[in-house]
């Protein structure tokens, strides 16, 4: 077996196909309208046990929207209560401007792609992406038409003979795609549908699903617990936990203003800091200067929305956002002159070099607390630390997010 | 390094098997054939390669009716066994959601080999005779004012005892082939709008047929070979290859018997050949 390879940091991997010019130049297929879906107040109940609870969202027309979380979090069930194929407890689904609440699957025009693609082992590719239409009556004729026209935007017109376990697994996909595709449905939904790819694939096969949702056009929501793939793929990212929504946000939002500490934990490799809040600044954007008390360690500075002096929170800071430097130092030198910043001492613990990033874990002096800072590998070159070194780490309040829960 | 150990024991895994074959069947079978071609009479058999037997069983009068009657019984068997197995099945991984529940009914369903068939159809006397349990019924109901003849002794009761005796073996391959079936590939066929019925018929049946094919070959051998159930359900009036067999050997004519065993074995060879050129069992085994 080869050895595994290491996942590159997203802005390598961007396809050619996702840059600006080739967007614009691949004219939107006709036939097919997007339409937003909006969850009210969603509930799904299996006898005590509460799936979803009271779940709200609004994901407008043409975006590319990913359900994340971890497994057992509901993100699959409502997938599947958009999808029509789990009864609502409570609450209304909109697709468009219709109610569909109690519609049946093939009634909300929507159009679901599943895990393992659930390509029909015993018919071939053509009669497969065929049986939608051929299940809504379309005349023969324009059913022929319109299968060779979707195989032929996949480029899979060669294996229209074929059965599906003819084919790669990358191709099963394409074809599980353009099965879905071709009854023109305003929301295509995806049920992890890279998750049965290798690590190469997956990633060529991400960008390739976005060209075709940029393409269509279409509303595209997407289940994963692949954070590098919601962040990759989305417009939208809907961060979910024991069945209810803990952050609705873009990618950038969401990398650097986690709302919660569940999310900061997610999301991945964030340091958080469970504290009391002791004071705060009010500032009219949102960007209250928050102090907090941090047991152990002492007052650690961040921004947020504050909550009252005295409430539990906690604050979290991005490993690459964190500065080190030989603990003899002064402070701040090198944080460029901000004028608000946490320092704390801690030990070098562990290097580890995995490519472009290296990555170096710290045990905090004061609680023993494992943190996270990451830097190029050029950076950490000139560094001239190692592993055994005490060092002091810096970071500005800016960088540092204020997490209410 | 050479280990003889690791060469050898594939071959001593799968000796006893082979031999058992070789030795119950391929021998007996070869001996059949070879007798097939002997001259007999009254007294005694002799070795020789002659046709006669072959002659006399394709010329004989009873030859067509008998391997008709036994078609008939094997038709009509496999399409109730069928009839009755798709649905149970179906019942059995569609219906059932807990699977405690499903190996139970599914247990529930070899009841019948809990006991020797001999036993169970003896058990059938009281119940399908002239004076029997259903007689009685009707007749107080009032549905009929003689007793009905052809509960036991008939053809009716040759059928009912082989339904009986091989449903379960329809059962299993095809239930088995069920449980096969992802079924996202039903929610998938649901989310692009296919009915009920067209899931059946475009996703179960197709999916299914494998188990359906296996299972009808039990059904066909099994039926076609078929003596016991004729003969005692039959009560001496229905005829079946099978049984024809038997009466010749019970009148020590071994090579017309012989001869009579190799033309039913190509026969249920046909059928065999015939049912796997339909289905493709591939996906099952």
């Amino acid at each position: 077996m080869p050895p595994k390879t290491q996942s590159m940091p997203t802005q390598t991997t961007l396809d050619p196909v996702l840059s600006p010019a080739a967007k614009a130049s691949t004219p939107p297929v006709t036939g097919l309208v997007a339409a937003g879906v909006s969850l009210r107040s969603v509930t799904k109940r299996y006898g005590d046990f509460v799936a979803i609870e009271n779940v709200s969202l609004d994901i407008p027309a043409g975006a590319y929207c990913c359900l994340l979380g971890p497994s057992g979090c509901g993100k699959t069930t409502a997938l599947r209560m958009i999808a029509g194929h789990e009864t609502v407890s409570g609450g209304e689904i909109v697709i468009g401007d219709r109610p569909v609440t109690h519609l049946p699957p093939a009634k909300r025009n929507t159009a679901m792609m599943f895990q393992n693609y659930a390509l029909f082992p015993h018919k071939t590719i053509w009669q497969n992406i065929e049986f939608g239409l051929k299940m809504k009556n379309v005349e023969k004729a324009e059913r022929s038409r319109r299968v060779d026209e979707i195989l032929d935007l996949v480029g899979l017109a060669h294996t229209a003979q074929r059965k599906p376990n003819q084919l790669s697994g990358g191709q099963q996909q394409r074809i599980a795609l353009a099965r879905a595709l071709v009854n023109r449905p305003q929301v295509l939904m995806l049920d992890e549908p890279l998750s049965a790819l290798d690590e190469n694939l997956r990633v060529r096969m991400r960008s390739e699903l976005r060209k075709i949702q940029q393409q269509f056009g279409l509303t595209f929501i997407q289940v994963t617990h692949h954070v590098e793939e919601a962040f990759s793929l989305s417009d939208q990212i809907v961060v979910m936990d024991h069945g209810h929504i803990e952050q609705i946000a873009t990618p950038t939002e969401l990398f650097n203003k986690p709302a919660s500490q569940f999310v900061a934990k997610f999301i991945g490799d964030n340091n958080i800091f469970a504290g009391k809040v002791i004071n705060s600044i009010a500032q009219p954007n949102g960007q209250d200067l928050i102090e907090l008390d941090v047991a152990g360690i002492g007052t650690l500075m961040c921004r947020g929305v504050a909550t009252p002096n005295g409430s539990e929170a906690a604050c979290s800071v991005r490993p690459d956002l964190m500065h080190l430097e030989p603990s003899e130092l002064a402070p701040g030198s090198m944080l460029g002159g901000a004028e608000n910043f946490n320092r704390s001492f801690a030990r070098i613990t562990d290097v580890e070099l995995t490519g472009y990033v290296t990555r170096v874990s710290l045990m905090l002096e004061a609680t023993g607390q494992p943190l996270l800072y990451k830097t190029t590998t050029t950076g950490w070159m000139q560094a001239n630390l190692q592993e055994g070194d005490r060092v002091a780490i810096q970071w500005a309040a800016d960088d540092c997010v204020f997490l209410p829960y | 390094m050479y280990q003889p150990w690791k060469t050898a024991k594939p071959y001593f895994l799968a000796a006893p098997q082979t031999l058992v074959f070789l030795m119950f069947l391929v021998f007996p079978i070869a001996m059949i054939f070879i007798v097939s071609f002997w001259q007999f009479n009254i007294y005694s058999m002799t070795p020789a390669f002659t046709l006669d037997n072959y002659i006399g069983v394709f010329t004989s009068g009873a030859t067509l009716p008998t391997y008709l009657n036994t078609l008939k019984y094997m038709v009509l068997v496999w399409s109730l066994c069928l009839a009755i197995a798709f649905p149970v099945a179906y019942f059995l991984s569609f219906c059932i959601q807990r699977e405690s529940l499903r190996v139970l009914l599914f247990l529930v369903c070899t009841i019948p080999f809990w006991t020797s068939n001999i036993i169970r159809m003896i058990s059938w006397i009281p119940l399908l005779g002239r004076e029997g349990l259903v007689n009685q019924l009707l007749l107080n109901l009032g549905v009929v004012s003689q007793p009905v003849e052809w509960l036991l002794y008939s053809d009716f009761a040759i059928v009912l005892g082989m339904v009986h005796l091989y449903n379960f073996f329809m059962i299993a391959p095809v239930f088995n082939s069920m449980m096969r079936i992802d079924r996202t590939l039903i929610t998938a066929a649901r989310d692009m709008g296919a009915s009920g019925w067209d899931i059946l018929k475009e996703i179960i049946l197709p999916l299914t047929a494998p188990g359906i094919a296996i299972g009808s070959i039990f059904v066909v051998t099994l039926t076609m070979g078929e003596f016991v159930t004729v003969r005692l359900m039959g009560g001496g009036q229905s005829a079946s290859v099978g049984k024809l067999i038997s009466t010749q050997i019970g009148s020590v004519q071994y090579p017309l018997a012989a001869a009579n065993a190799v033309v039913l074995l190509l026969a249920t060879f046909a059928l065999v050949i015939g049912i796997l050129r339909v289905v493709d069992i591939r996906a099952e085994l």
